[in-house]
């Protein structure tokens, strides 16, 4: 019997891929663990071993091939003396894989999911003068250029933590680092969070300029300690003689389907402390301007980034040195008739629930808060004086939410102002399930949004 | 590969030796479902493979006694298998459906079994050490002689938390057995470029805790060993440390592009050093078992994980209302 081989999902958030090179022609004989074929993913060149075994048969998809959609058949292994032609006549006999995977559709609901490539809105962008030449890049590049730019413009700044050098980054944000800038200031440490964040503090209490990567937010929580204790206490406890010119950053909230441990938002919980300051960007422009702004800055800077936005392409001002400004929000979408305060992927379900709500005549102020502390409330407290109501969006958890800290204020500053009680919408009260459809449900969407629109706005 | 222990093998029996060799294809052969099932989009998230390093598990499991507990990383499907854990109910758990060990809700880095004494499955690198040694802190409490097996990575060696945890079951003379499973790679990065510890088990001389260096591709010399390790632990003599050298054929997870080392190391191990070959040559050259025996057993394994696989895309996917189960006792 025949088998089909299916384009494989190689990664956590793959929806698609390149068929980059086939290792067999047809002909061949096959065995399982062979490696048949490199295919390229969002991330990196994967090579895509055989499971069954038997005679490549028909190549169905070509190399070279791009946007190869995860499931579809590439090729087809026929048994020996089995002809590929006849292969050919019958392929939906082979393919009761495809069927199995009534997941598919679940995962491309999924946040990963392929969203459109995020156009900001025209607005005026107080960031960069007006027409300013602008260029296409990923949040991906966009970070690893604020990187490599200051490190080129000043000689302290290095780049540590687990798999940022030989191995190109986890998330490939650090890759060519090592190429340009040497083992010396690309430093790839073992796994030892504690020890390595308290090695940064005091490297840059020695002077220097440590960006601390942590593959991902949630092993940050091994050096919390060194992150509140030293970092950021130091400097007051000192008298202002020992301020700590760091940053801390790497991925932070959830990515897609990697469970309790390996999904959280930090927001919150850094937002807390004083000596921190705390960066969210949305685009690839904030998240070039800030990265820049937070190594220039004498204070450790917790540098929050998302997995699922690496690999979305923003306008980003082609200036030579671009920064933006820590502790400014930026008015994403400018409207009347509500306040939609968010930041970082929540951003996602922010823009796109304005833009739906345009459709049936609600004009919605969309707010990017971008740095969440200090927190620019001032612009906050001017739309909702505007628009009379609140929706905040964050991927956190409810109790003690940046969106209650963001409630709280404007009911202090603003109470008379508002016509209906604030909404703070969050991730859900739990810790991040696994299963596919449960996993959609513990997210912050973007149906949650325009609802919740329509309740402060009484439709 | 450092240590090369060699092993009486005179006295084992054919009927151990199948064992052994039938528990470790049932690990490589679920392992391969697992990561078709990955590839199918059915099995979603990070997903470890365990293939390469059967004998560790299978060796250490063959010296337990009923009541000792073990806990591990992420790379933990194969603990789940070799200690009787349904390997319908890992795969489901890997599907993130209601027949898992977790209902879905931990998926493949965290399952759990009280039943059979298997606490995790867990995500962060290291963690695990202290908690296996708090299992066996439980055990040394109520003055039972059940013993836990810690293992982690040469990777999660590495974090400072190991050593606090050696010295207080060194201190308090804890029944662990700690098991570096030493794959040699921590995701990218080798031991070479990772410490200049020449022997990760060495380190435990410097809070008094005894251990050694085990061939992890010999599934019996891991076995005697881990008798060894166990025996001193029952006799109130822990805590022990085994370094078991072995090696993962696959990627670190599904997404790891692997260009860390050339394909010719891979295949140099697989076809040198395979523990599932070299207990077949074993069986077939003593006589013990004949191809068609271990062709026989080859068709039943693939027969049990086809059922799981089976078992994991028919169960259903947890009801809604299990989102809010399980945050309180
Ligand atoms: C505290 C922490 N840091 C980093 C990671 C990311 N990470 C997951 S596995 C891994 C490598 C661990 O290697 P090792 O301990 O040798 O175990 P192996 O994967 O080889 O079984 C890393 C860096 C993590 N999960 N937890
Ligand atoms: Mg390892």
């Amino acid at each position: 019997m025949a088998t089909q081989i299916l384009m494989p999902a190689l990664s956590p958030t793959m929806e698609e891929g390149t068929l980059a090179k086939w290792l067999v022609k047809e002909g061949d004989t096959v065995t399982s663990g062979m490696i048949i074929a490199e295919i390229e993913t969002d991330k990196a060149t994967m090579e895509f071993e055989a499971v069954d075994e038997g005679v490549m048969g028909k190549i169905l998809i070509a190399e070279g091939t791009e946007g190869v959609k995860v499931n579809t058949p590439i090729a087809v292994l026929v048994e020996e003396g089995e002809s590929a032609e006849d292969v050919a006549a019958e392929p939906k006999a082979a393919a009761p894989k495809a069927e199995a995977a009534p997941e598919s559709s679940v995962k491309a609901d999924a946040p990963v999911a392929a969203q459109p490539a995020a156009k900001l809105p025209a607005v005026p962008q107080p960031d960069w003068p007006e027409g300013t030449k602008m260029k296409s890049m990923t949040v991906r590049e966009a970070l690893r250029e604020a990187m490599a730019e200051e490190m080129r413009g000043n000689e302290n700044v290095f780049l540590m933590g687990e798999e940022v050098g030989e191995y190109q980054g986890a998330y490939k944000i650090s890759q060519g680092l090592l190429d340009e800038f040497g083992a010396r200031r690309v430093i790839d440490t073992p796994i030892t969070e504690a020890g390595f964040a308290g090695l940064a503090v005091g490297a840059a209490w020695g002077g220097l300029n440590p960006i601390v990567e942590f593959m991902t937010f949630n092993f940050a929580m091994q050096a919390i300690d060194h992150i509140i204790n030293s970092a950021a206490k130091t400097n007051y406890m000192s008298g202002g003689q020992l301020p700590c010119p760091i940053v801390f950053r790497g991925p932070n909230g959830a990515a897609a389907r990697v469970a309790a441990q390996h999904s959280q938002d930090y927001a919150a919980w850094y937002s807390h402390v004083p000596g921190l300051k705390v960066v969210m960007p949305y685009s690839a422009a904030d998240a070039k301007g800030l990265l820049k702004a937070a190594i220039r800055d004498p204070n450790p800077v917790i540098f929050l980034e998302n997995e699922i936005l690496y690999g979305r392409t923003f306008e980003v001002p082609d200036l030579e040195d671009f920064t933006v400004e820590i502790g400014k929000a930026r008015i994403a979408r400018p409207g009347k008739d509500v306040t939609i305060v968010s930041f970082g992927i929540g951003m996602t379900y922010a823009l796109e629930a304005a833009e739906k709500l345009a459709a049936e005549g609600i004009d919605a102020e969309v707010i990017d808060l971008r740095t969440i502390r200090p927190m620019d409330t001032a612009t906050i407290i001017a739309s909702v004086q505007k628009t009379n109501r609140l929706v905040t969006v964050e991927e956190g958890f409810p109790q003690s939410s940046v969106g209650n800290f963001i409630s709280a204020t404007v009911m202090m500053e603003a109470f008379d102002y508002l016509d209906a009680p604030v909404i703070n919408l969050c991730g859900k009260d739990v810790p991040m399930p696994y299963a596919a459809n449960l996993e959609k449900l513990a997210l912050v969407t973007t149906a949650e949004v325009i609802e919740a629109v329509k309740k402060v706005t009484y439709r | 590969m450092a240590a090369r222990k060699t092993t009486e093998k005179s006295n084992v029996s054919g009927e151990e030796l199948l064992k052994y060799y039938r528990d470790m294809l049932l690990i490589r052969r679920f392992e391969e479902k697992a990561g078709q099932l990955y590839g199918m989009g059915l099995i979603g998230g990070f997903c470890h493979l365990y293939i390469g390093q059967e004998a560790v598990v299978v060796g250490i499991e063959a010296a337990a006694k009923d009541g000792d507990k073990r806990i591990t990383s992420y790379r933990d499907h194969g603990h789940m298998l070799v200690c009787g854990m349904d390997p319908k109910g890992v795969m489901a758990e890997l599907t993130g459906r209601i027949g898992g060990y977790s209902k879905g809700k931990g998926g493949s880095m965290h399952m759990f079994s009280r039943e059979k004494h298997f606490y995790g499955g867990h995500g962060i690198v290291g963690a695990q050490v202290p908690l296996g040694t708090g299992l066996a802190f439980s055990d040394k409490y109520k003055g039972n002689d059940n013993v836990t097996f810690t293992y982690f990575g040469d990777g999660a060696a590495n974090q400072g938390q190991v050593y606090e945890s050696y010295n207080m079951a060194e201190l308090w003379n804890l029944p662990v057995v700690y098991v570096i499973e030493n794959n040699q790679y921590a995701m990218g990065t080798s031991t070479k470029r990772s410490t200049k510890s020449p022997n990760l088990w060495e380190r435990g001389a410097a809070y008094g805790i005894k251990g050694e260096a085990v061939d992890g591709m010999d599934v019996l010399a891991v076995k005697a060993a881990a008798e060894k390790a166990i025996a001193a632990c029952r006799a109130g003599d822990g805590p022990y440390i085994l370094e078991v050298m072995t090696y993962r054929y696959r990627g670190h997870s599904m997404s790891d592009p692997a260009k860390y080392r050339t394909r010719e190391e891979v295949q140099k191990m697989r076809e040198e050093r395979d523990a599932i070959e070299r207990v077949r040559e074993l069986l077939i050259g003593s006589g013990q078992a004949s191809d068609d025996d271990l062709k026989a057993i080859d068709k039943e394994i693939k027969a049990v994980v086809n059922e799981a696989a089976e078992f994991s895309k028919d169960s259903p996917e947890p009801d809604v209302s299990e989102l809010w189960t399980d945050i309180y006792a």
